[in-house]
């Protein structure tokens, strides 16, 4: 057992590291030390950068644009990009399309939607949940009907965050209304410019831009666009699950909240003294922070398996489940270290900008346990693939 | 990075494993739980012979030259039967206190017997006004002729009751001082006390007891900061314990949900149920994981290093740990809180490795935010 990244690793770490420092805009820099409150047009600018530099999917293979690292130097890039607060890259075209189109794409598909994803000219958007399909993502009825050489599209897409930034939608649409209800279903990519789509943004709880409802109303969309095939959509759906399970782990999230709350934590006095330097406090951040490492231990675990070829373990299946309460857990501290602070809404100049982000963030991560299939479907799953005890 | 155990660990791992499993069933310790010594010196012996007890002592005191992880492995796979010898008293708290502690002549006198099995040692730090604290103690050894009189009382000294050599604390002219004092000696009087894990320690009364210089471990005063040393390998050695008994408890709960049926169905095919058992799951592989960074961790000299993981994988068995003894109980319903059930001894042996070296509060205090 070697619990340290090499000499090597961690030069990487440095060389990223400066690079990031020196690759943000003074202004964006500015804000990451701040609120940390960024648009959708500066993490489409991060984005434009880090592509310029090769950087944007390290997660790719080298022929379609990765950067051929191995698993630790991925995970340091992570880590490293995730703690200099620099904009979210948006995942849906990087880490969930890409992926899958590279996978199960055809050639014609991964020429014509590969390059414009990493270059930033075609933002993605997902197109799963309906208001009558959740948890119970199978049973949807968005349908796609033959028409020969294209589907004509009809029904409502929900949670498409970001669907009115996107260019583009994957799908999950029925093609089969009389097969069982999981074989019935295929993974279509829409064109967000065709005639007949509607996308109604709404307003979340965090005030952040990013839920829509998105309407199909007799939508024509090429078969072309079908990825893994028609009927396969229930596979693609569980491939894409899978890359999900490390991508929510909220390792970057949790080290980031933490920073801020001992930045606020050190800032704020008690009886005269900084929060730090108090006990109570002081345990609080304590308990929380060991607990973090605890769940880093286990990420670092899937890293290393990944990192000798190998699938990460079963363990791995608690990532998003333990991560995204933990990163909650943490935004709760941050709403709590500031008292009366924390009751301020979007203004500017009236709290340390640090805490003008706290409470959108808080609200924006009480989706963390809902989305990426909710933290009871995730307990349903394990219980059943992994403890493997009766079903009911 | 790497998590995986070279040959040589896969190997001592699946020996012990095997041990536990075929020659030291949960009926050997129930049986042993009501003996005088509460285990079997002729398996301590053999203990000894297989190499065991010096896995992690260099090989000019009779070790194998391996790390503390060898240690924690041996631990880890003894606790999926309770095997009750005392390796974590002897080999942890004595062993390594020694080691560190000792000179080649001391070390070839108390550690190499123990490594060979002839012989036990315990750990006498704890005293009954202090907590977690080993500077915190009255017990003193006071300069005469050649040597020291050390009067004083210890607590909760485990193995205390048969150990051969105590490794006692004192304070010294020259402040906190480690010494050997062999249990047999004139003015040592033991009171056994049994523990809530069907196991025991010592109550321990020096009264005037003679010793030279010789029986002195390092200077005057290097005991605080050696048994510091010692009380992170034991929080790393309890958490390492620790995850033998919750993987062990997490089976054995999977497997009664699987079994036990009510209204017709197998209890664990109710949703409530999966839940709990998924987040045991969760908490066990927490544990798992950064008792991994503990024991690797527990060798390392930097303090505020070695504290971080050791502490917060302590701060998990007092969590975690300690919620899924709980959980296991519960899932087990009225069988789980009979003696008859094995679960019950499992969970009070995780309830004795929670109070000792450091509970939640105490590592929570020292970990640096």
């Amino acid at each position: 057992m070697n619990l340290s990244f090499t000499e090597e690793e961690e030069a990487f770490r440095r060389e990223v590291r400066a690079w990031i420092q020196d690759a943000m805009p003074a202004d964006m820099r500015e804000r990451a030390k701040g609120s940390g409150g960024f648009t959708p047009e500066d993490s489409a600018t991060w984005h434009r950068i880090l592509h310029e530099k090769g950087w944007v999917a390290p997660h790719w293979p080298k022929e379609f644009g990765g950067t051929g690292w191995d698993a630790a130097r991925r995970f340091i890039f992570n880590e490293e990009m995730e703690t200099s607060g620099a904009p979210q890259l948006s995942v849906f075209g990087l880490s969930m399309v890409g992926p899958l189109i590279i996978s199960f794409g055809t050639d014609a598909q991964r020429k014509r939607f590969l390059p414009k994803i990493l270059s930033a000219e075609e933002f993605w958007c997902q197109g799963y949940s309906e208001p009558g399909a959740g948890s119970d993502l199978a049973s949807l009825r968005t349908t796609a009907e033959d028409a020969g050489d294209h589907f004509i599209v009809n029904g409502q897409k929900t949670w498409t965050s970001y669907a009115q930034y996107a260019d583009w939608i994957f799908c999950l649409v029925r093609t089969d209304p009389n097969a069982k209800k999981q074989a019935g279903i295929t993974f279509l990519l829409i064109d967000l410019k065709s005639p007949g789509i509607e996308v109604k943004p709404m307003q979340t709880l965090g005030h952040t831009p990013a839920f829509c409802d998105t309407f199909f109303d007799n939508v024509k969309v090429p078969k072309e666009n079908v990825v893994g095939g028609v009927n396969q959509g229930w596979t693609m759906a569980k491939a894409l699950l899978g890359h999900e399970r490390t991508l929510l782990a909220m390792v970057g999230p949790c080290r980031n909240v933490l920073q801020k709350i001992k930045h606020i934590a050190a800032t704020k006095l008690v009886d005269g003294r900084p929060m730090l330097e108090h006990p109570v406090w002081r345990a609080k951040i304590a308990r929380l922070e060991m607990r973090f490492r605890a769940h880093l231990m286990v990420s670092y675990r899937a890293l290393a398996d990944q990192q000798k070829g190998k699938m990460p373990g079963p363990e791995s299946s608690i990532l998003k489940l333990v991560g995204t309460k933990l990163v909650q857990e943490m935004t709760e501290l941050a709403m709590e270290i500031m008292g009366e602070s924390s009751l301020t809404w979007y203004n500017e100049g009236v709290c340390m900008p640090i805490e003008e982000s706290i409470g959108p963030y808080f609200c924006y991560e009480r989706a963390a346990t809902i989305y990426g299939g909710s933290n009871e479907i995730q307990r349903n799953v394990i219980a059943k693939m992994i403890l493997q005890l009766p079903s009911s | 990075m790497d998590f995986e155990l070279d040959q040589d660990q896969e190997m001592l791992a699946r020996t012990v494993a095997d041990f536990a499993k075929n020659e030291s069933p949960v009926e050997r310790f129930r049986k042993l739980r009501d003996d005088d010594i509460g285990y079997d010196p002729a398996v301590w012996q053999k203990m000894g012979e297989l190499g065991w007890l010096g896995v992690a002592f260099p090989e000019s005191v009779g070790g194998y030259g391996g790390s503390f992880v060898e240690c924690a492995l041996v631990l880890e796979n003894l606790a999926a039967t309770l095997v009750p010898e005392p390796y974590l008293a002897s080999v942890v708290l004595g062993g390594m206190t020694l080691l560190r502690a000792g000179n080649p002549e001391q070390h070839a006198r108390y550690l190499t017997p123990m490594i060979e099995g002839e012989t036990t040692l315990a750990l006498a730090s704890s005293e009954a006004q202090g907590r977690y604290d080993v500077s915190a103690i009255e017990t003193a050894a006071t300069p005469k002729g050649e040597g020291y009189e050390i009067s004083g009382k210890k607590v909760w000294v485990l193995n205390g009751h048969n150990a051969d050599h105590l490794i006692v604390s004192a304070k010294a002219p020259g402040g906190v001082t480690l010494f050997v004092v062999p249990r047999e000696d004139e003015g040592v009087s033991v009171t056994v006390a049994k523990t809530i894990d069907g196991q025991k320690a010592a109550f321990i009364e020096l009264d005037g007891v003679k010793v030279g210089e010789d029986a002195r471990l390092g200077e005057e005063g290097a005991g605080a900061s050696i048994l510091d040393r010692t009380m992170d390998y034991a929080a790393a050695a309890a958490v390492a314990e620790g995850v033998g008994l919750a993987s062990t408890m997490l089976n054995m709960t999977v497997e009664y949900l699987g079994t036990r049926e009510q209204f017709g169905v197998k209890i664990g095919s109710f949703q409530a149920l999966q839940h709990r058992a998924v987040d045991m799951y969760a908490e066990t592989e927490l544990l798992r994981s950064i008792s991994m960074a503990s024991m690797v961790r527990a060798d390392e000299e930097d303090a505020s290093t070695r504290r971080a993981d050791v502490s917060a994988a302590k701060y998990q068995l007092a969590t975690g740990g300690i919620w899924v003894a709980q959980q296991s109980l519960q899932l087990h319903g009225g069988i789980g809180v009979t003696d008859e059930h094995d679960i019950g001894l499992y969970f009070k042996r995780m309830y004795a490795l929670n109070a000792l070296f450091g509970d939640a509060e105490h590592h929570v205090a020292r970990f640096c935010v």
